[in-house]
């Protein structure tokens, strides 16, 4: 494989909303479709999904008191050595962090009090630099389309996988930059064909004004830093987005990547990840994604006893961080020569049926274009 | 009965629905939702969220509001208007009477 096929921007299916890949998907019954749910006892799951405000504020407390303090740390040891390990703590917590409140509060699943769901997603929204509008109705259709090509616009891993790209956004090196030009292109008026495509047009003035306070408060911290001719306040604000975010980048992959398209059965297109209690304190419990794309109502601290609920009829999950990226590299390799290539699940004996596609074949072959 | 002429419909009995639960309920070709918050305090509405018309018997019944269990849209179960996105467009209601523990609702037959 040459260096040219590593740094393939495209060349395989087109993931825009927009192209053909969206009226195959169509097409073919993928929009909209009826997904695969694991079986379970109606009076549990009702259970499971009662919301309670005492995890999260204890979760999102700890969350903003360390970043209080760990900021604080930073701005009191500025200028010294010591304050390169307190930013690196901070900047986790803020890039990384901000991620999966950012996604809980979305769902309007981590607190029981709606009104505080939402300031929490507004704030975390602004710390990873998503416009708070666009980004819920994205993630509105990435719960309604998961993994398919043509429907999804939160597909990360695309076929060839664009590996210098996902190489440099372990430092938001790419994904900072593009953050930032779109909040600007909404703060002027503009959404993009793709985001025309699943923001409608009642919140579309909202999401303008939305990207207008962002561009604000970044213009007020970069005013800030040149009149205090300091990096400062732009390490504390905004940077955290670059140089915090491996974490994330380490743990989200793993969601899907390297696994299978166009299936209607999170079993076969998700991740489920075994990790240390650090770990899901700062990602919410979202290392339990299968069970949280089956079931999204379920909030953060109930998953775990999701888990156990309907692990018989799952996949394994991938024992450690480490192992799934064992398993997801060679994968991502591979699908650079070809595309088509993919980690396919192993169910466990007795699971449920996997529910493949209308345009699958027996064998489970794509009987209809694609790759 | 005529179609287009109301009917009083026994559904279910109450104790076939917990309190802050929902029960499905079909009639004519055509898919409601029973919703029981406290007591004899309940609601019918239109079945299916008017978002992406997924099945609101498996929501999350709280504080007067269903909750869609795909994307969180929620209504309003005793006036059936849509309170947050992504649903825009309100959900019918119907009137319910709970008599010697069976639930009646009032549909167009």
């Amino acid at each position: 494989m040459g260096l040219l096929s590593v740094i393939t921007i495209g060349g395989g299916r087109d993931y825009s909303l927009t192209g053909l890949e969206n009226d195959r998907a169509t097409k073919a019954g993928l929009a909209s479709a009826e997904w695969y749910k694991t079986p379970i006892d109606r009076k549990l799951l009702k259970h499971l999904m009662k919301r309670s405000d005492g995890p999260a504020l204890r979760n999102v407390g700890l969350w903003l008191a360390l970043l209080a303090l760990t900021g604080a740390g930073a701005i009191a040891l500025w200028g010294t050595w010591w304050a390169l390990p307190v930013l690196l703590v901070y900047g986790v917590l803020y890039g990384t962090g901000s991620d999966s409140r950012w996604h809980e509060c979305g769902h309007g699943t981590a607190f029981r009090s709606r009104w505080m769901n939402s300031v929490v997603y507004e704030i975390s929204s602004f710390m990873i630099m998503r416009n708070s509008v666009v980004w819920r109705w994205s993630h509105t259709r990435h719960h309604t389309d998961t993994i398919i090509v043509g429907r999804d616009p939160e597909i990360v891993a695309m076929r060839p996988p664009q590996m210098i790209i996902i190489a440099l956004n372990v430092f938001g090196i790419v994904a900072l930059p593009q953050s930032l030009f779109a909040i600007a292109r909404n703060a002027v008026g503009h959404l993009s064909a793709d985001e025309r495509r699943y923001v409608p047009e009642p919140e579309r003035a909202r999401a303008v004004w939305t990207a207008r306070a962002h561009v604000a408060v970044y213009l007020a911290a970069i005013a800030w830093a040149v009149l205090a001719w300091s990096w400062l306040p732009l390490m504390l604000i905004g940077l955290p987005r670059a140089y915090g975010i491996w974490l994330l980048v380490l743990m989200a992959l793993p969601q899907h990547a390297g696994l299978d398209e166009d299936v209607l059965d999170h079993r076969l297109n998700s991740r489920t990840v075994v990790m240390n209690p650090v770990l899901r304190f700062i990602y919410m419990n979202m290392n339990y994604h299968i069970e949280h794309h089956m079931f999204p109502m379920v909030p953060f601290y109930a998953l775990p006893r999701l888990h156990e609920a309907v692990k018989h009829d799952l996949p394994a999950p991938s024992p450690s961080l480490y192992a799934a990226w064992r398993d997801i590299l060679p994968a991502l390799f591979r699908q650079l020569a070809d595309p088509g290539y993919f980690i396919a699940q192993e169910l466990p004996e007795g699971a449920g049926q996997p529910a493949l596609a209308p345009h699958r074949n027996q064998d489970g072959e794509r009987a209809l274009g694609g790759n | 009965m005529e179609k287009g002429h109301l009917a009083e419909i026994n559904a279910c009995a109450i104790d076939e629905i917990d309190e802050e639960d929902v029960l499905r309920f079909d009639h004519n070709g055509r898919t409601y939702v029973i919703i029981r918050m406290m007591g004899d305090d309940i609601y019918c509405m239109d079945g299916q969220c008017s978002h992406e018309q997924v099945h609101l018997c498996d929501g999350l019944v709280m504080d007067h509001v269903i909750e869609c269990p795909k994307h969180n849209g929620r209504f309003d179960v005793r006036t059936g208007k849509a309170l947050a996105a992504p649903v825009y467009e309100h959900l019918k209601t119907y009137p319910v009477q709970v008599r010697e523990g069976r639930v009646f609702v009032t549909l167009e037959n």
